[in-house]
């Protein structure tokens, strides 16, 4: 049997969006090849055996991909191991006696549900505003009629590999969501594919960004934040393509 | 009556409804016979798609350009969320851009032959021909495939295939044909064509004579329970491989949508065909709450050995070569390590048994990459499988590098669902399963790179036709109205069950009684399956499923996030199912690709199948929750494709 520690887990609860909401404190005896969310449903196995509610969070594939899951631990987003989602932390990464702090994503634009759950919806809406190639089924020309150089294919796809969790804007100071706009954004316009509405798109997924989350001040804490590594250069990319955008996109043609 | 002894009352035989034909004409042909819907009436007609995997997104993304007026629900936050964004391998498609004689019909010919021979053979000939489709407009849309220097997309074999037909994207090619299915989607729903309805689960399937007239969802956020009227409804709602508990499968994924359907009359196929991948990570302790898969393509370089004694407790570096027994190179001299899925897992199962089970807990077999290592070097192992190294390690707290993985055999996909006819369409009119969800191409299993070419197909390129055919009767019918007391009903019946779990105060939480589930579904419905284990499963589920509507405890109320109330009525169809599959295996007296009955096997150890009782689908009909199911068949007939025995020695 592997080796236990213990730890003392303080845990943020809050009924809904307008309650109040405090920490609670569970004392853990653990095994350090649990999963920090097995961890998390032994105790609520043990509140429950309590009469006790179980602790809401949510995740889904626990395997780093589908971007379900997703706390602050110890006031960092998705925990203390780089390039890793909540789901695939395990508890060899604390040591015993070790306090977890664990609340839920901190953004204006990420209102709590219930306890760690948080309403991501406002990227779903970032997607929808032009997060996408506008080819109807069907409609496609034969895959290898455009070649795509295979850096640029590679460059898009460190950016496609975002998987919406939402930890750059939890980490981020200003609750902005540049690092996930900037990841759709740069996958698309590094691709030929892309290029057709590519001025639309950015200057579209921009505007809607900004309605729900805060500017970006280049502090970094995104990246550091990101399990997919996601680099900040797509930041300086969007950045530049939306300047570019806001002159393609004048109304006059002889304008732009 | 005694499950699997007496034949069933009134089996009928089922009608497919495959059109007539040479089986490379019947596509394209059965597409003009269609009837079509005039553009400007399609907006006359309200589908209802639930679940957006690639089946749902590519199904409800599709029918909004065509003009339909859709209503898509997902149970996620977001329809990126689906446990399709986890697989991992690639996605086949007979392009044959590396030109080495794939074609159509091989793929269609591999296909049926990997799958036992126990598919239709003219679905599975209209997915090969499809498939080329997928991969352009899966490059249209900007997945990133991987491409070779000059551009151009780069193949690979997969699952011992001969030929290069695989597309992938890097090791994540679920997440990116999902994230392309799931862009043209919202597009649909920026468009206002897809009215999207996230964090909905479909809690019933409501019919009104006969047909389905729309389903009842709660909100999972509010607990609202609301009813949605549609001239068609399709359920693109995955597998059920949660049923054995820990799988590869993502925690949420669930037999509910195709369950409540299966009550309100949709037969349920094969549910004993399910698939056990052999390479993922071995259980860690008794919490473990899912497994992970290790890509297949690991076996395209690992080798797969035992100690030769049982019991044998050192540390692998410490175990001479002589003492090793690579089993499946010594068995399989031809295939090695690259013998199918079903193979690879019975036979690790097999040693593990015999005592030869290594780490902590003696549940794993050893995946070796030394010998690749000291061929290619380092770097060159690191850049084929660097990910899937560094995922071993995070998840393990082991350096593969320098000693060798451990895997076991673990639930990653379930073949059964279900019954569809040539349209996809159940056997409740109006009433479609697309995807997992559907019993499906693969027959008895599924070869690697074919679910996310299946779930594609149906939802971009099968569904949207076939769905016309049926609703070019309805024009001028409106939608069944959601007063009508076919809806009211379901509605109660719903709100009845969320009240029935809070009331029910018992002492256990329902992750336990999932647990126990799950461990007697492993033991007896498995990777071997005997008739004395099927039949301990049939009085060990009732049994257990009697506690757990006694016992259960759910906490806190039905007008909130409650994910206890939630997993309650997943784990009850579970039950359920559990039962079913335990009959369909029961029944089937023979071996088949994932269904391997120890009673059935050649000389050598092999599958043996028995081609002249059970070449058939077998769909059960619900009769009432006391009352054991009908056993249907579709019998199977293979014109294009000669029956052999599979072997890989």
């Amino acid at each position: 049997m592997s080796d236990t520690i213990s730890v003392t887990v303080k845990v943020w609860r809050q009924n809904g969006p307008d309650s109040p909401g405090g920490f609670e404190t569970h004392p853990q005896q653990i095994s350090i090849d649990a999963s920090f969310l097995e961890m998390l449903d032994l105790l609520n196995e043990q509140l429950n055996d309590r009469g006790e509610e179980p602790i809401v969070f949510e995740s889904d594939c626990r395997e780093g991909i589908c971007g379900t899951c997703g706390v602050m631990i110890n006031g960092r987003a998705h925990g203390p191991q780089k390039a890793t989602a909540t789901c695939q932390l395990h508890m060899r990464e604390f040591a015993d006696g070790d306090e977890i702090v664990i609340e839920p994503f901190r953004a204006a634009g990420f209102p709590v549900i219930r306890d760690l759950a948080v309403d991501r919806s406002p990227l779903d809406h970032i997607i929808e505003s032009g997060g996408y190639i506008s080819v109807g089924s069907g409609a496609a020309p034969d895959a290898n009629l455009t070649p795509v150089p295979k850096d640029a294919a590679e460059q898009a796809f460190d950016a496609a590999a975002c998987i919406g969790c939402g930890a750059c804007v939890a980490a981020c100071p200003n609750s902005a969501a540049q690092l996930f706009t900037s990841a759709k954004v740069g996958h698309m316009a590094l691709l030929p594919q892309g290029q057709p509405e590519r001025w639309s798109r950015t200057e579209a997924m921009v505007d809607v960004m900004e309605t729900y989350f805060g500017s970006c001040t280049n502090h970094g804490e995104c990246h550091e934040a990101c399990p997919k590594e996601i680099s900040l250069d797509f930041i300086a990319y969007l950045n530049r393509d939306y300047v570019r955008a806001k002159v393609k996109n004048r109304a006059l043609s002889g304008q732009r | 009556m005694e499950p699997g002894t007496t034949p069933q009352p009134n089996p009928t035989v089922l009608d497919s409804k495959v059109p007539d034909g040479p089986i490379a004409d019947l596509w394209e042909n059965h597409k003009f016979s269609m009837n079509l819907v005039n553009p400007s009436n399609k907006r006359k007609f309200e589908v209802i798609v639930v679940g957006t995997g690639l089946a749902g997104a590519s199904a409800a993304a599709t029918l909004g350009e065509l003009g339909y007026r859709v209503k898509a629900f997902t149970f996620h936050d977001s329809p990126r969320r689906a446990h399709s964004i986890a697989a991992q391998g690639g996605i086949n498609a007979a392009k044959n851009y590396p030109n080495d004689g794939d074609s159509v019909h091989r793929l269609f010919y591999d296909t049926v032959k990997g799958g036992d021979y126990r598919s239709r053979e003219a679905n599975v000939h209209r997915l090969a021909e499809v498939s080329v489709n997928i991969i352009d407009q899966a490059t249209a849309q900007g997945v990133p495939f991987a491409r070779d220097y000059g551009g151009l997309l780069d193949n690979r074999s997969f699952g011992g295939a001969q030929v290069s037909r695989t597309f992938y994207a890097r090791g994540q090619t679920g997440q990116q044909l999902l994230l392309g299915a799931y862009s043209a989607l919202m597009r649909q729903v920026a468009a206002g064509t897809v009215e999207l309805h996230n964090r909905s689960e479909l809690l019933d399937v409501v019919l009104k004579d006969g047909r389905a007239c729309g389903i009842v969802t709660r909100d999972l956020l509010s607990g609202e329970v609301t009813p949605h009227s549609a001239h068609a409804v399709v359920l693109a709602t995955g597998g059920y491989g949660n049923v054995y508990f820990l799988s590869t499968n993502a925690m949420m994924c669930n037999v509910t949508a195709a369950w409540r359907a299966h009550r309100r009359g949709a037969l349920f196929a094969n549910p004993c065909y399910t698939q056990i991948h052999p390479t993922c990570i071995p259980a860690s302790d008794d919490f473990q709450s899912k497994l992970t898969l290790m890509s297949e393509s690991l076996r395209n370089d690992g080798r797969i050995w035992v100690p030769s004694g049982a019991g044998d407790g050192r540390a692998a570096g410490d175990i001479p070569e002589g003492e090793r027994d690579y089993y499946l190179e010594r068995k399989y001299p031809a295939f090695g390590n690259l013998v199918p899925r079903d193979v690879a897992s019975r036979n690790a199962k097999t040693v593990v048994d015999a005592g030869h089970g290594v780490g902590p807990l003696n549940n794993g077999v050893f995946l070796d990459f030394a010998a690749a290592i000291e061929r290619d070097g380092h770097d060159a192992i690191a850049t084929r499988y660097g990910n899937l190294f560094d995922m071993y390690q995070r998840i393990t707290g082991e350096n593969p590098y320098t000693s060798p993985m451990r895997i076991y055999p673990a639930s990653h996909y379930t073949m059964g669902g279900l019954w569809v006819d040539y349209h996809l369409m159940t056997n409740v009119p109006g009433l479609y399963a697309v995807g997992e969800a559907n019993f499906s191409d693969h027959g008895a299993n599924r070869l690697g790179a074919s679910a996310l070419m299946q779930g594609l197909a149906d939802g971009y390129f099968v569904l949207p036709y076939t769905i016309g055919d049926d609703l070019a009767g309805l024009l001028g019918d409106s939608v069944v109205p959601t007063d009508d007391p076919v809806f009211t009903a379901a509605v109660a019946g719903v709100e009845d069950e969320t009240g029935r779990w809070l009331s029910t105060n018992g002492s256990r939480s329902v992750d336990h009684f999932h647990r126990e589930l799950g461990r007697i579904v492993w033991d007896n419905i498995g990777m071997a399956r005997t008739e004395s284990g099927l039949r301990k499963a049939l009085s060990d589920i009732p049994a257990l499923r009697d506690e757990f509507h006694r016992d259960v405890r759910v906490l806190g109320s039905a007008d909130t996030l409650n994910q206890s109330l939630e997993k309650a009525g997943r784990v009850a169809d579970f039950f359920d199912l559990a039962e079913l599959m335990a009959r369909d295996a029961l029944e089937r007296e023979e071996s088949c690709g994932g269904h391997f009955r120890e009673e059935h096997q050649t000389a050598e150890g092999e599958a043996q199948r028995d081609d002249d009782n059970f070449s058939h689908v077998a769909a059960w009909e619900w009769n009432g929750p006391d009352t054991p199911q009908t056993r249907h068949v579709e019998e199977l007939t293979f014109d294009n494709v000669a029956l052999s025995q599979r072997s890989y020695k």
